[in-house]
């Protein structure tokens, strides 16, 4: 078998035969809240490749991305200026502690308070989830910065946005995108919980409103739909930090050394 | 002859958790315009500790260092550094020829200049071919080879050098000292080379500088007069290099035992002795 | 130290002018105080739900998933982790599966769970199990990618067994890895904890500001949104305790592999 046969099945080949079993065996299934497998892909046709796709789905990815943006933006800026002084590291430490130990989803019922049940609140909620890891993982980054580095940049009159740009972000960007990732996480989980707790529309309403009204497959296929989302984010994702990181997983290679 | 680079009663004393460190005492000395001048002392005497003050990346608490004339307050424009540790000194986001660019860039030069001036340095230590690779994707000397290209292109009036082959294998170093010689006969540039290797003192150097043990002075300030063609082979084989180097070795030796000589008012050369 | 003792007035200066900043905004009408009551007032309705035994209960009910929820997660992680890394063959046949389950959001299952379980403590479970889990999972899987394949042959050539090999030389590799795993997956419990409880009402926390909110209590529900907080920072700082304490003795080197 050749090298690529293998790897091919290798890696299609769990996957499938799972998918594979719960097809026989859910296929004469009985079971109300199990229903067969062909079923509940009938039901992700009809229900999510159509209207609802734009009314529900679309809205809601929409709202994920300008709250991770916002985050971003937020989490970055507010990490660098953080991170470049000690002194005011240490004087927000105890209050950035608190505030991002507090579990996400419990700031729902707050920003329902403030700001009602419409997209504002879902944003927000979003952006107040997503904000912590990019923050505080920039902080570290920003502080860690190598001094040779530095030196490098004061020498040869590196000043200003150029210094900001190359020693400040681009060498603690490891850092930052392992914060985005962390937040793209907590996102798509703040996206949802905010959708199921109070909302009229969205990709999470829709599927607390399947469970409640016991249509059992197109639940199920709303399931589905998350995870296949969920997978896409991620992919996406690993998508532009390769790109974004090439240069960082070259790095490290090269320091692991031959193997 | 104008003095380029003037330092004059330099001082610097660390303070930390209640305790005071005096790193340096006292030095004085200065360096002519494109002279090579390399900087030896026992391990801990302060030769890095001068040359960040002398590259205004350091205070110092007492005396000055003037650079043509001008008091030293920050990182001066004309100056360039290459440090000993060349993989955290290169951005490892861009490639070869974007380090070699980016203080060109920092300087608003013109794109044509900057083409011009990184290709040539790039050429002038024989990376022309790599210029699109990225540092860690290179060896050791490579990297160090890109750090001395950016300190080229930079065009400085003074070079400092803080002990750019210490982390670099013998025969690499080799190579690279000569790329130093060529690139300084060349440029004519003034270079400061600190090290700790003696041999590369004197093969190098048109001055070298003894520094003291902490709290330093300069202990002695030699000549070396050896012929201004030097290639590894002869000139490591000359009688007078051997000579040169065992003085060398006798002054560290005593700088470690802690010996406090006065600094000397002028510099003294060894008188060469007849016959070998 | 010096330097250690000023970075601790400054953090309480810090907190303290951020609660001050609480306590004046309310007040001074920026925003409104119904919204967002000042911090005295929360702090009497702090006191206030010390003295209910309600909110002991609930309390309780959210340790109690959450402690549970870990423990089996990280008995399972790791088993699962110890298995699949020690078996090459496992692992490359697993590794797609796992990549494309990872990302499915936890969210996900609320619906399934709420069918199945009801507000049952069970389902609470089946959020903090299925979100944990996978954390203390791939830090494992990386604990052994980790391990010395030197000693390993050398264990082997010694004649040490399956079992004897993980045991001395898989294990020791791999714990500093599973006590990371630890740590973010109690941080991750926790938050699905209180999420099964606000959205799906499950006892506990979540449920108590659910409740809060509905009921118009405003301070009460800002209070119990500041315990959530506590709990999560007393969650992280005995998370990093317990990773000191392991790895003090522990003489690894290595960086923690991005969660």
């Amino acid at each position: 078998m050749t090298g690529l046969a293998r790897r091919v099945l290798l890696a299609a080949g769990l996957p499938l035969a799972l998918l594979a079993l719960w097809w026989v065996a859910s296929a004469d299934s009985q079971s109300f809240y199990l229903p067969p497998l062909s079923q509940i892909l009938e039901a992700f046709a009809s229900t999510w490749l159509g209207a609802r796709l734009v009314d529900d789905v679309l809205p809601s990815l929409l709202r994920l991305l300008a709250g991770f943006a916002v985050a971003t933006v937020a989490g970055v800026a507010l990490g660098v200026a953080v991170g470049s002084s000690p002194r005011l590291r240490a004087t927000l430490e105890p209050v950035l502690e608190f505030l991002r130990a507090i579990p996400p989803p419990v700031l729902v019922p707050i920003f329902i308070l403030i700001a009602g049940i419409g997209t504002t609140m879902k944003v927000l909620v979003i952006v107040s989830g997503c904000l912590w890891p990019i923050l505080l993982n920039t902080v570290e980054g920003v502080r860690a910065r190598d001094e040779v580095l530095e030196d490098t940049c004061r020498v040869y009159g590196i000043r200003g946005r150029a210094r900001l740009r190359h020693l400040v972000l681009r060498s603690s960007s490891p850092q930052i995108v392992t914060g985005m990732r962390q937040a793209l996480s907590i996102g798509i989980i703040l996206m949802v919980i905010s959708e199921m707790f109070a909302a009229s529309s969205g990709l999470g309403f829709t599927i607390i409103q399947f469970q409640r009204g016991f249509a059992i497959p197109e639940m199920w296929s709303g399931i589905l739909l998350l995870g296949l989302l969920g997978v896409a984010l991620s992919l996406a994702f690993r998508g532009f930090e390769d790109r974004v990181l090439g240069w960082y997983h070259g790095l490290r290679r090269a320091e692991r050394g031959p193997s | 002859m104008s003095k380029t680079l003037q330092i004059r009663g330099l001082r610097k004393v660390y303070e930390a958790q209640g305790r005071s460190v005096e790193a340096l005492r006292d030095l004085t000395f200065s360096v002519e315009a494109s002279e090579l001048v390399c900087v030896v002392g026992p391990s801990g005497c302060g030769k890095t500790t001068l040359l960040r003050c002398i590259a205004g990346l350091l205070e110092p608490t007492a005396g000055e260092v003037l650079l043509q004339g001008d008091r030293v307050a920050g990182p001066p424009p004309d100056l360039a550094v290459v440090f000993q540790e060349y993989g955290r000194s290169l951005f490892p986001w861009m490639t070869v020829r974007g380090n070699v660019e980016l203080p060109l860039r920092a300087r608003r030069l013109a794109r044509d200049r900057r083409d011009e001036l990184v290709t040539g340095a790039l050429a002038a230590v024989g990376l022309g071919d790599v210029h699109g690779a990225y540092p860690w994707q290179l060896s050791g000397g490579m990297q160090q080879r890109v750090a001395i290209a950016r300190a080229v292109a930079y065009e400085p009036h003074v070079l400092l050098m803080d002990e750019p082959f210490a982390a670099v294998d013998a025969q690499t170093r080799a190579e690279l000292e000569d790329l130093v010689r060529a690139v300084w006969r060349r440029t004519g540039v003034t270079i400061v080379f600190v090290t700790h290797d003696i041999d590369e003192a004197v093969y190098l150097g048109q001055r070298v500088l003894v520094l003291s043990s902490s709290p330093t002075v300069v202990q002695e300030d030699l000549a070396v007069d050896l012929p201004g063609d030097r290639d590894q082979l002869t000139t490591r084989s000359d009688p007078r290099f051997t000579q040169l180097r065992t003085h060398l070795y006798a002054q560290i030796q005593q700088a470690k035992r802690g010996g406090q000589p006065t600094p000397p008012a002028s510099p003294e050369g060894l008188a060469a002795s007849p016959g070998g | 130290m010096r330097t250690g003792r000023r970075r601790w007035w400054q953090g309480a200066a810090g907190l303290a002018g951020f609660l001050l900043l609480l306590e004046l905004i309310p007040r001074a009408g920026v925003v409104p105080d119904r919204y967002l009551p000042p911090t005295s007032r929360v702090a009497g309705a702090l006191a206030g739900e010390l003295g209910r035994p309600a909110f002991w209960a609930a309390l309780g009910d959210t340790l109690a998933g959450w402690a549970i929820g870990l423990a089996l997660a990280v008995g399972g992680g790791v088993a699962l982790g110890l298995l699949l890394g020690s078996v090459p063959a496992l692992r490359a046949a697993t590794s797609s599966t796992i990549e494309f389950l990872r990302p499915i959001p936890s969210v996900a299952l609320i619906p399934l769970a709420v069918l199945l379980f009801g507000t049952d403590l069970r389902s609470k479970l089946l959020l903090v199990v299925y979100a944990s889990f996978w954390q203390v999972l791939i830090q494992v899987l990386h604990g052994v990618q980790d391990v010395d394949p030197v000693a390993m042959d050398t264990a082997h050539s010694y004649g040490l067994g399956r079992w004897a090999r993980i045991r001395h030389v898989v294990w020791p590799t791999a714990l500093p890895y599973a006590v990371t795993g630890f740590r973010l997956a109690a941080a991750v419990a926790l938050v699905l904890a209180v999420t099964a409880e606000l959205i799906i009402g499950s006892p506990g926390l979540g449920k108590e500001i659910a409740v809060a909110q509905t009921s118009g209590a405003v301070p009460a529900m800002y209070a119990l949104v500041v315990v959530a907080g506590l709990l999560g920072v007393g969650v992280n700082l005995a998370a990093r305790a317990l990773e000191r304490r392991v790895l003090a003795w522990h003489p690894s080197t290595r960086r923690e592999a991005a969660a």
